[in-house]
């Protein structure tokens, strides 16, 4: 579509995406050096927090190469879209639901599993997948003289999920930035738009993406 | 359902919730069990000083059943919606979640779309509440975080196994089922609470619905059964980490009000009464060096009496306990409000030092000796100050005076009615009667009061002030 390129830009707008949700964490770090008044709290806890994410989008990676080695592309591509509008439809009904977490008293640690937890249960990686295969496939066309190449792709999708989670990273950190030295809490009362709403319309387009990539 | 801002009576903080438009009615549990064959219902009060009927009964929902006896009763959804671990700030706080105490039976009751016409919108019965939480006698309800929480006074099967904590789900209303995982030798509940930025829950012990359903049991007092500890868990693993005992002495611990902003470690519990001289105590918990600890720092006494004018259970101990039953803290964390039922007074401590609180204001109404009337009630008044409920903004108060059906005939013995009154606070510090306000209810009686958008003993905050 948006010939090799579009893929990495994907990679990245999704990472941004991620970001911004304040379910999935900025607003946890920030909530945390309220809480112990000091500010350099807000910023140490993304990293765990970016951690974890990308743990959760790197299992998608593993997915997409183990996908590879029994199934055509096109195949894979056509399986993503059917997941994804499944767990897209789901998730439109069920916004709301979070996985079960009680706690904030948190450590490095907890913070990292509960941001993997959180991106696990809401698809973060799931929704990238179709970016993903198209990394994988713009790769594989790119070595193509490569020959017996052990993971195709599998460098490039590593690549893109740093690119993916140092976006999310930035945008997190901005968000608190600015909520934190600009606007105070009361925006979270003004400006704080159906996320969990969104982000199952965000499935159901990525369905539509692998969708109109395999035809 | 679906909103697409949150809803707008959620705050992230307690001080920000201190701007909140003034609240224009009230929902008030109704009681009718042991009279009149009524059932017991939902009141709603119009609280809006710009209606024609400001401080009247503008609608009366009455339930399907006999012989629920509503005690407290909370909303499904708020503030405690936007903790950021799990946040779902587009539920809508709308319905109110109303466990019949001796029923076992829960309402849940929907306030919209007229707030003034709320309706019956799911009734979980008796034995689906008692099978699914292994609980029965459903008392406080709190929305937290991640589902609503129920206490509970007993145990499924009768009177032998221990009261606890059961969790609704957030959305559907199911009962998800007992909260405890490891609940250590805790056996009597009542009140509980939670800090939710220290990941901890308190809860407070009253007795074994056996002590309490058919009347307070003197013997039982006297030999120091009731409840006298405070219990400390772990909120995320559900577990009790801490026990405190106040003493054999100190029985019936209640209410329990933990300081709203999460960085504050510290809160309030109310004691009823001591079996050494019939005082009433408040006491302070707080954190040093990792561990919890409790101290008094209330103490009201007993006032001599003469025993023609005391009821049957108190005649021979020639005075008149002030009994408090319930407290309630301002969202600022500055003043506690001490309901002395017994005595008929409704005390206002200065808090700012919760290590030393000053009395700072004092209202006197009803009382098992004085009876002190209102200025807008005909007769001298029976009950005294019970459930308290403060404005989101800290100035208005509002009380009933009901406590327990079968309490409020030992203690009040002449055929008590329920009545609710208002209280206008002087932001620093001092308290009146609104001469104006005064809600007859007749002989039907009155509980826990709910105010519109939320008030000073509903929402939880995880952000600090």
């Amino acid at each position: 579509m948006l010939g090799p390129i579009g893929p990495w830009l994907a990679m990245l707008g999704f990472g941004a995406f991620h970001g911004l949700n304040p379910g999935m964490g900025w607003l946890f770090a920030l909530s945390l050096g309220l809480q112990q008044q000091r500010e350099r709290v807000i910023w140490l806890s993304l990293l765990p927090i970016a951690a974890g994410h990308a743990l959760a989008i790197s299992l998608a990676v593993v997915l997409v190469l183990l996908g590879l080695r029994v199934a055509s592309l096109p195949t894979l591509q056509w399986i993503t879209a059917g997941v994804l509008l499944l767990f897209g439809l789901y998730k439109l009904f069920n916004y709301y639901r979070h996985p079960r977490w009680v706690g904030m008293k948190v450590g490095f640690r907890d913070l990292f599993l509960w941001s993997f937890l959180m991106a696990t249960a809401h698809g973060a990686g799931l929704m990238v997948v179709p970016a993903l295969l198209g990394v994988a496939a713009g790769m594989e066309s790119g070595h193509a003289g490569h020959a017996g190449h052990g993971a195709p792709g599998g460098g490039g999708m590593l690549v893109a999920v740093i690119l993916h989670t140092l976006a999310m990273l930035l945008v997190m950190g901005t968000t608190a930035w600015f909520v934190y030295r600009k606007f105070g809490l009361a925006i979270l009362r003004q400006q704080w738009v159906n996320f969990d709403l969104i982000w199952a319309f965000a499935l159901l387009a990525a369905a539509g993406i692998a969708a109109l990539m395999a035809l | 359902m679906a909103l697409w801002k949150p809803d707008p009576s959620f705050y992230p903080s307690a001080r920000m919730a201190m701007q909140a438009p003034p609240e224009r009615h009230a929902y008030v549990a109704a009681l009718n069990y042991g009279r009149n064959d009524q059932p017991d219902g939902i009141r709603v009060v119009d609280l809006d000083p710009h209606s024609p009927s400001y401080g009247e009964v503008v609608n009366a929902l009455d339930l399907p059943h006999l012989d629920d006896e509503l005690h407290h009763f909370g909303w499904n959804a708020c503030s405690s919606a936007l903790c950021p671990y799990a946040p779902h700030p587009h539920l809508e706080r709308r319905y109110l979640v109303v466990p019949g105490v001796r029923s076992s039976r829960l309402y849940i009751i929907d306030t919209k779309p007229d707030p003034r016409r709320p309706r019956i919108a799911r009734v979980i019965e008796p034995e689906e509440v008692m099978a699914k939480s292994g609980y029965s006698r459903p008392h406080t309800v709190h929305c937290g975080p991640d589902a609503i929480y129920v206490s509970a006074m007993g145990s499924a099967n009768g009177d032998d196994g221990p009261g606890g904590i059961f969790l609704l789900d957030h959305f559907s209303f199911d009962v998800i089922g007992p909260w405890e995982i490891e609940r250590g030798d805790q056996e009597l509940a009542y009140d509980f609470w939670w800090h939710l930025a220290e990941d901890t829950l308190v809860s407070s012990e009253w007795a074994k619905p056996r002590q309490f359903e058919d009347g307070l049991v003197p013997e039982d007092l006297l030999g120091q059964k009731y409840g006298h500890r405070i219990h400390f868990w772990d909120l995320r693993k559900r577990k009790l980490s801490q026990t405190i005992d106040l003493g054999a002495q100190h029985q019936m611990v209640l209410e329990l009000r933990p300081a709203h902003d999460p960085r504050k470690t510290y809160g309030f519990a109310g004691v009823v009464i001591s079996t050494e001289d019939l005082s009433a105590s408040i006491w302070l918990w707080h954190r040093k060096d990792g561990e919890w600890r409790m101290e008094k720092v209330i103490t009201i006494p007993a006032e001599p009496a003469d025993p023609d004018d005391l009821p049957p259970a108190l005649k021979d101990f020639s005075a008149v306990p002030p009994l408090v039953s319930d407290i309630d803290l301002s969202l600022d964390d500055r003043f506690l409000y001490v309901s002395c039922w017994g005595t008929g007074e409704l005390h206002q401590y200065d808090v700012s030092d919760p290590f030393n609180p000053k009395l700072a204001g004092k209202v006197v109404i009803g009382g098992i000796v004085n009876k002190a009337p209102h200025p807008r009630s005909a007769d001298p008044l029976l009950g005294g100050p019970q459930m308290v409920e403060i404005s989101r903004d800290g100035r208005r108060v509002y009380f009933t005076n009901s406590l327990y059906s079968t309490w409020d005939d030992q203690f009040y013995p002449d055929r008590m009615g329920g009545w609710m009154v208002k209280v206008d606070v002087d932001p620093d510090g001092g308290i009146q009667l609104d001469p104006d306000f005064f809600v007859d209810f007749g002989e039907t009686r009155v509980h826990q009061i709910r105010l519109e958008g939320g008030d000073s003993s509903t929402d939880s905050f995880c952000y600090p002030s």
